[in-house]
């Protein structure tokens, strides 16, 4: 197996001691089929123990190992060494007050996650002693959008919420769309307030990065524009008094 | 062991030179000081017509023939078609997904029918103008 | 529960934005038709002012001048809040000023044709 020898300039930062974040380099022997979390978790087994990171599934479904190399938001676990050139630079996601080295502080988002009700709301009675009834089509609906996986590379390449942090937001927004399409959700008019506020749906601008680094192909920004549609023609019909969707 | 989150300034002015995708996206919207320019120059238009005598309109006619003219129009217009147009037809069936039972109706069909809508509306636009 | 305002607006640039991605470049083909000193025999005066003289004329001549006026005038908030002109309630009122006077002159100009 052949090895390749990589040189990975890694963004660290120590609260204790360091003053801003600075870059340090480690020279890695890689396998041809690593992806760049191996020649990572190889720096701190064999280099530098003190390199903070974090990562769990190696097998994109946890979400946690987002960062950007050499510039783009990816998935480190789905990143192989052979798409990448010998020089590497691995920083922390963008738009993410840094905790300290490559692990970010996630707060924000998660409290916009919480915000949505990314849960099945329902005003009628659940149905008694059966279960909720669900077509396949019903489910093509919105199955693309449960792919999440909250790993935030959309909010690091979205540079609407790089210039604004109260936006809302990719995962957010694609997160409440699932739940607006899912025909056992009858909570479309609760999340309206939270979605139809201007910093919902409406600072979006199409810039569509969100959808091109999405690991899961999740597509966030077809989510955002079809609430913009459906936004705008729930507001002609509440101002004309046309009976909207009440779901 | 103490906190002391560290935020990353992003340029309010210069991010979107960081990478390509993001100058296209400006190049795209952009397009719009196009739109506007269009609408003025046919508002102006209108107002020649407005006055309606045949000679001013002819000179109105005159003052947009030359080269400069050509070029800023056959520029303008290859900019408009590759940084608007097709941009807009691509990203169509993002804000318009159609299912059709179980599945969607596949975005190259969308697309497909934009492209053939456009192709319709200017020969009908250029039957107007009496160019076919 | 309230939408905020921003619907009406992007419901005017959306609507503005299919419409010029469709007509527009064909109307830059006039343009440059005319630049080259081939003017299409229905832009002689004649046909043109009875084309603007008619209802349907004038129907549609407003109709793509006022979605693509207001089209633009959005956009170019959006491009100016990238640029990071933050001063938002300024930009959109110029910008949506200029959208009205463009409205108002359209109108003004198709009405005296006749």
């Amino acid at each position: 197996m052949g090895t390749r020898q990589l040189e990975l300039e890694v963004m660290r930062y120590d609260p204790e001691k360091d003053e801003a974040p600075h870059f340090q380099t480690y020279s890695v022997p890689c396998n041809e089929d690593w992806v760049i979390l191996d020649a990572i978790n190889y720096v701190k087994d064999n280099i530098d123990t003190t390199l903070a990171y974090r990562w769990s599934c190696h097998m994109m479904v946890c979400g946690s190992c987002g960062m950007m190399v050499n510039g783009e938001p990816v998935l480190t676990c789905k990143t192989f060494v052979r798409d990448l050139p010998d020089k590497v630079r691995i920083e922390p996601l963008e738009n993410f007050p840094i905790e300290r080295d490559l692990v970010v502080v996630l707060d924000d988002v998660m409290q916009k996650l919480h915000q949505v009700q990314p849960y099945i709301v329902r005003k009628d009675e659940p149905p008694e002693d059966v279960e909720y009834k669900q077509t396949r089509g019903q489910l093509m609906k919105f199955k693309q959008l449960t792919m999440c996986i909250n790993c935030m590379c959309c909010y690091a390449a979205c540079p609407q919420y790089g210039l604004n942090k109260d936006f809302i937001g990719p995962a957010a927004l694609a997160l409440a769309h699932r739940y607006n399409l899912d025909n056992r959700d009858q909570g479309k008019s609760d999340r309206l307030d939270i979605l139809a506020d201007h910093d919902g749906v409406w600072e979006c601008s199409f810039v569509g990065a969100c959808s091109e680094v999405c690991p899961k192909h999740v597509d966030p920004a077809a989510a955002i524009q079809q609430m913009k549609v459906d936004g705008a023609v729930e507001f002609w019909k509440q101002r004309l008094g046309i009976p909207g969707d009440k779901s | 062991m103490s906190r002391r989150p560290y935020v990353r300034e992003m340029s309010k002015t210069t991010w979107y030179m960081r990478n390509g995708r993001y100058r296209v996206y400006v190049l795209r919207e952009l397009s719009s000081f196009l739109v506007a320019f269009y609408v003025f120059l046919i508002i102006y238009a209108l107002s020649v017509l407005a006055a309606g005598s045949a000679v001013q309109w002819n000179s109105f006619l005159a003052s947009q023939q030359g080269v400069g003219m050509i070029v800023f129009h056959g520029l303008a217009l290859l900019y408009f078609l590759f940084y608007q147009t097709f941009p807009w037809f691509k990203l169509a069936p993002k804000a318009m997904p159609i299912q059709v039972g179980e599945n969607k109706v596949a975005d190259s069909k969308i697309i497909g029918a934009h492209y053939l809508v456009w192709i319709v509306v200017t020969a009908v636009i250029f039957w107007l103008a009496g160019v076919i | 529960m309230a939408i905020a305002k921003k619907a009406i607006v992007w419901g005017l640039f959306a609507a503005g934005g299919t419409l010029t991605s469709f007509v527009l470049p064909a109307l830059i083909a006039l343009f440059l038709l005319v630049a080259t000193g081939n003017v299409p025999e229905n832009l002689q005066f004649v046909q043109i002012h009875a084309f603007a003289s008619s209802w349907l004329g004038k129907a549609c001549l407003f109709v793509v001048l006022f979605l693509s006026v207001w089209h633009a005038a959005h956009r170019l908030r959006v491009v100016m809040h990238d640029f990071g002109i933050r001063k938002d309630a300024l930009v959109a009122n110029a910008v949506y000023t200029v959208a009205a006077i463009g409205t108002v002159l359209a109108a003004f100009y198709l009405l005296a044709i006749s």
